[in-house]
């Protein structure tokens, strides 16, 4: 029989932009869940993730649009492709779910994470701790003789570098508050 | 202008303009002022079950022979959580009901009152959606709401928590056509471009099949005609999952029967062999695909689904159609149409001998007896004896749901009410209950294993106190008749627990309900007690003492693909693999 001839895309109704579910790698993707600001929402998409056996690296969610009663959730998983795309179907049944978007797929996208590092030290240690905060542009918005406290904002990955170098200079806590993510442009 | 009433009155109120007649449930502390106001009314009948799971899958037979929601209305706490296994078999087989809860009032959730439970916590995994509802003036619109999101899109359980002081306070009423629900509006027509390929495909295909399965029934008649007018048209064979019985009319030259782990030898092959499958509301169930990696090597494949999830979901499809069975056969009929009705007719002809091979296999071949009744048999006799009536069957689940699937046929949609995503054991008296109140006229059956019929027996005084004459059909084989045969191919012969030691006598079990029963065990007085059956004024229980150690045949075994399946007992031992004994 002759090869189908689909185009892939060819409507956004159409399920044509399906990726190849063969694929065994493992991806990481950042979605973008809008959803009616009401009770137990949260609790529903966290019910598919792990009712369903879902990775979730993390999770941000906050009312974005108080009017509308609208919020935003944020969030990065993994898995195979064929996965993800079962993610995004499962999420786009919830019935208070309005739009799901997958940011690593849909064009270029900024991330960001803000992270509180509280580093405890003294003598030539706090110095370099100072030194390197203000070269990944971190704020300090404690600071008593013995300790700082960090406020540092950036990709997943520059926080991670910061724990690297801050831990033997003193790590004493961190908090992060998972990862906000936005289309890039006008759109 | 708007309506000013109390909570309780506004559910009444707010079931009467959703057309509801019929209400199933039990009351208690929470719902009793909604209890009140059904005393004061008379345009919705309400059904006293004995068990909150029975009021559920009452509503789902209700639901399932008609096409409209079932309603269920039961109290806080207990009963709340003795539905959350009707609330998952609905859900699993996507059956439209609405399930009204009563709660502890307001300012009583939290503290671990009387009969409080987290009931929208509880339920939240098995309804399609749900809500806790703390104001009165919202409480119509969200009933309203729960109707549309239950009957549209793919359909579902929904459920409303109404805590008790929300049913006493005063407030304004919403009808249904003032009601938000614009937001939950699933796509109904299917991309017409990915139709046209699928088109494309028919007409070149040498060994196409149709693989149908409940979305066609929950799509409406409608769905049901356009799949018979398309399967006519274009000569292709059809099969069709346990749940889209029906749809396509047994008696039908172009039907191969049910697919599946217990289906049709012909239908699976078919499925095997075939170069196009067109699937149309099904959801290639493990049941159906048995070994996934050998699943239907060869063919294209096209699916139908409104629920984008089901697609590529576990079998990776060439053309995926997102939308409502009914607007995309419309659609599909149109384009074939227009383009000339092809079909690759020497293809065609080849496939239909090849089938005709298969089915000289006579797969549903056993070996009758003069002295004991084989299950077989008497699902045979109950056919021929109830063929043509206005007859409807439910089931309980197990090796009687399989042979009744067998060799019971169906030539409408709406008529075949069984569990079959979720098996639950205990789904089909109540099942038949719900039905007959929907169809009071026509025969309802439910067959019944000895093992199910027992998990929910309770509602035959429900059946007694209504007067509703449903028969109850048990193949008894003193047995969990499913369990003992997978003991026997795959875990030697060791019988754990599979038997029952102290049955009831069953007539008088019936008969200390107020219900008429008989036994039978010669195979020469079979007919003459399902007549009695079937003649009976009323509900009746007909324990057939059947063989205690048939199997059910043909069987694919776990983790063994489609073309190989097992036919009968001499090919069965050491038939599952290790791999496959994990499984299902």
């Amino acid at each position: 029989m002759a090869a189908l001839k689909i185009k892939k895309g060819a409507s956004r109704k159409s399920a044509y932009d399906l990726r190849d579910p063969h694929a065994e790698v493992i991806e990481r993707h950042t979605l973008a869940v809008v959803v009616d600001n009401e009770a137990g929402v949260l609790a529903r998409v966290i019910g598919l993730f792990s009712g369903r056996g879902y990775n979730i690296e993390s999770l941000t969610v906050a009312e974005v649009d108080h009017t509308g009663h609208r919020s935003r959730i944020t969030i990065v998983t993994t898995g195979t492709p064929q996965v993800i795309e079962q993610i995004k179907a499962q999420l786009g049944r919830i019935v208070p779910v309005h739009e799901v978007h997958d940011l690593t797929v849909e064009g270029a996208a900024v991330e960001r994470e803000l992270a509180l590092f509280k580093v405890a030290g003294s003598g030539e240690r706090r110095v370099e701790a100072l030194r390197l905060a203000d070269i990944f542009r971190a704020n300090v918005v404690d600071s008593t003789l013995e300790s700082f406290v960090f406020e540092i904002t950036g990709s997943p990955e520059k926080i991670d570098a910061f724990a690297d170098l801050m831990r033997p200079l003193g790590l004493a806590e961190l908090a992060r508050t998972g990862v906000a993510a936005l289309a890039r442009g006008a759109e | 202008m708007t309506r000013q009433m109390t909570g309780a009155k506004m559910v009444v109120q707010a079931l009467k303009d959703q057309g509801v007649d019929t209400v199933f449930g039990y009351p208690g502390g929470a719902v009793l002022p909604i209890y009140d106001e059904i005393f004061q009314q008379n345009d919705i009948r309400h059904i006293l079950v004995r068990h909150e799971q029975g009021a559920v899958h009452a509503a789902e037979g209700y639901a399932r022979s008609t096409g409209k929601p079932g309603v269920v209305l039961v109290t806080s706490g207990p009963a709340a959580t003795n539905a959350v296994t009707g609330l998952t078999d609905a859900l699993m087989d996507s059956i439209p009901i609405v399930v009204l809860t009563g709660q502890v009032p307001t300012f009583m959730i939290g503290t671990d009152g009387f009969q409080e439970a987290d009931t929208v916590g509880i339920t939240r995994p098995c309804t399609k959606h749900n809500w806790l509802v703390k104001d009165t003036n919202k409480l119509s619109e969200v009933i309203h709401q729960a109707f549309h999101v239950a009957t549209t899109g793919r359909p579902g359980p929904t459920l409303v928590d109404i805590p008790k002081d929300v049913q006493f306070a005063t407030g304004d009423y919403t009808p249904p056509a003032k009601s938000r629900t614009d937001h939950y509006r699933p796509q109904l027509k299917g991309d017409v471009a990915a139709i046209t390929q699928l088109v494309e495909l028919m007409e070149a295909a040498e060994r196409p099949i149709f693989y149908t399965g409940g979305g066609v029934i929950n799509s409406g008649p409608q769905a049901s005609l356009l799949l018979r007018e398309l399967v006519e048209a274009t000569g292709f064979p059809i099969t069709s999952t346990l749940m889209g019985l029906g749809a396509y009319p047994a008696s039908g030259d172009k039907w191969l029967g049910m697919l599946g782990m217990h289906g049709l030898y012909e239908a699976n092959m078919a499925m095997h062999d075939c170069d196009l499958m067109i699937n149309i509301g099904a959801r290639f169930d493990d049941r159906i695909t048995g070994r996934l990696d050998s699943f239907s090597p060869e063919s294209k494949k096209a699916h139908i689904d409104i629920d984008a999830s089901s697609i590529n979901k576990v079998i990776h499809v060439d053309i995926p159609i997102i939308g409502d069975v009914a607007h995309v056969l419309e659609d599909l009929l149109r384009i074939w149409k227009s383009r000339g009705r092809k079909v690759n007719k020497d293809g065609l002809k080849g496939w239909w001998e090849q089938i005709g091979k298969w089915k000289a296999v006579n797969c549903l071949n056993y070996t009758n007896s003069d002295t004991i009744i084989k299950p077989q048999y008497a699902l045979e006799r109950l056919e021929e004896l109830t063929r043509g009536m206005d007859r409807y069957v439910t089931t309980e689940v197990g090796q009687h749901q399989m042979w009744a699937a067998q060799f019971l046929g169906f030539d409408e949609p709406n008529r075949w009410m069984t569990s079959g995503g979720l098996g639950t054991m205990g789904y089909g008296l109540p099942a038949s209950n719900g039905v007959q109140i929907a169809h009071p006229d026509a025969l309802v059956i439910n067959v019944a294993g000895d093992a199910s019929f027992m998990m929910n027996m309770q509602e035959i005084s429900t059946a007694v106190q209504f007067r509703l004459p449903v028969k109850q059909f048990i193949l008894n084989n003193e047995r969990l008749g499913m369990v003992r045969q997978w003991q026997q191919l795959l875990h030697g012969e060791r019988y754990s627990q599979s038997w029952t030691e102290s049955l009831p006598d069953f007539p008088k079990l019936a008969e200390a309900m107020g219900c008429k029963g008989r036994t039978v065990k010669d195979p020469a007085e079979l007919d003459d007690a399902i007549r009695e059956m079937i003649e009976y004024d009323g509900p009746f229980l007909l324990e057939v003492l059947v063989e205690k150690h048939e199997n059910c045949f043909p069987m694919i075994p776990s983790g063994e693909p489609h073309n190989k399946m097992l036919l009968g007992d001499a090919q069965a031992t050491d038939a599952i693999g290790d791999d496959g004994a994990v499984l299902v």
